[in-house]
């Protein structure tokens, strides 16, 4: 009973905090509600029984992933002390999709069958288990995705770079195009 | 706590990415719910790996990890890229492939 009380609060917890990141007006404040997010699927994952999982979570998302999301934000100001808002364009639209969405595949769930037995005791999934099958039976998916990450970083570094003056820049436009009604402040 | 409770919830967390997707204009907005959606996706994975027994979920999951790792820096990099270049990071000033 209270494992089901602890599932619905962390349930609501995680809902919430993805519903503001959506909704949030300012970006700093939707990056930072996606650490909630990030924090709440990770003490799902510990009650799902899948430890080592939620300690990487906690360490890669919580503490990577939403914190290059906050640098993201801030690395793209062109003013210090200007709030950052996040607009919100076709709101119908995206109410319509994700309704969509959410109706097909949950009247999918509810219909299936044999979806509602409860938590059964599997044996339970330790962390040899896991380094056991990363590196034997899925050796070769591990070093894919070890040279997928490093081509993602030399890429990163390459997109992102700072060209010198006389470089021929890749891509570059001159400033021209600040539409009106941007969040340019005038000094 | 039922496997169809699960998978409910990670729908939902779906579809508020979806949402999130379609509504933003921001590119690194759009990112963050790319990252709810990758995240939902996840929890399937670690849904059905302790309903069904085995450890496949969970490497898959480990696997799912490292490639939204993969992807944010990327577009973290783009996005950087966008503002360099167009002074903004709105994604439809994007909308051209030549200057």
């Amino acid at each position: 009973m209270s494992a089901s009380v602890g599932f619905g609060f962390v349930a609501a917890c995680t809902l919430l905090s993805a519903l503001f990141v959506v909704r949030s007006q300012q970006l700093i404040r939707a990056a930072l509600w996606l650490g909630v997010t990030l924090l709440a699927t990770a003490a799902l994952y510990a009650m799902l029984d899948a430890s080592f999982l939620a300690g990487v979570q906690v360490l890669l998302y919580v503490g990577g992933v939403s914190v290059l999301m906050v640098f993201g934000v801030m690395m793209t100001r062109r003013h210090e002390g200007i709030v950052v808002e996040a607009e919100t364009v076709n709101v119908p639209r995206g109410v319509f999709a994700a309704g969509a969405v959410f109706g097909v595949v949950a009247g999918a769930i509810q219909m299936t069958p044999g979806l509602e037995a409860p938590l059964p005791t599997p044996p339970v999934v330790t962390i040899q288990d896991l380094g056991r099958g990363l590196v034997i039976d899925h050796v070769l998916a591990f070093e894919v995705v070890s040279f997928l990450l490093l081509i993602a970083v030399i890429g990163a570094i390459v997109i992102a770079r700072r060209r010198d003056p006389g470089e021929a820049p890749i891509g570059f436009m001159p400033r021209r195009k600040v539409p009106a009604g941007s969040q340019e402040v005038s000094p | 706590m039922t496997l169809s409770h699960c998978l409910l919830l990670a729908t939902a967390l779906f579809s508020v990415g979806i949402y999130g997707l379609l509504t933003r204009r921001q590119v690194v907005a759009i990112l963050l719910s790319v990252e709810l959606m990758a995240n939902a996706a996840n929890l399937v994975f670690v849904t059905f790996s302790r309903f069904k027994g085995g450890a496949q979920g969970q490497i898959f999951a480990l696997f799912s990890l490292a490639l939204t790792v993969a992807e944010v820096a990327v577009g973290l990099a783009l996005v950087i890229l966008l503002y360099r270049t167009h002074g903004d990071t709105r994604v439809d000033l994007a909308s051209e492939m030549k200057s």
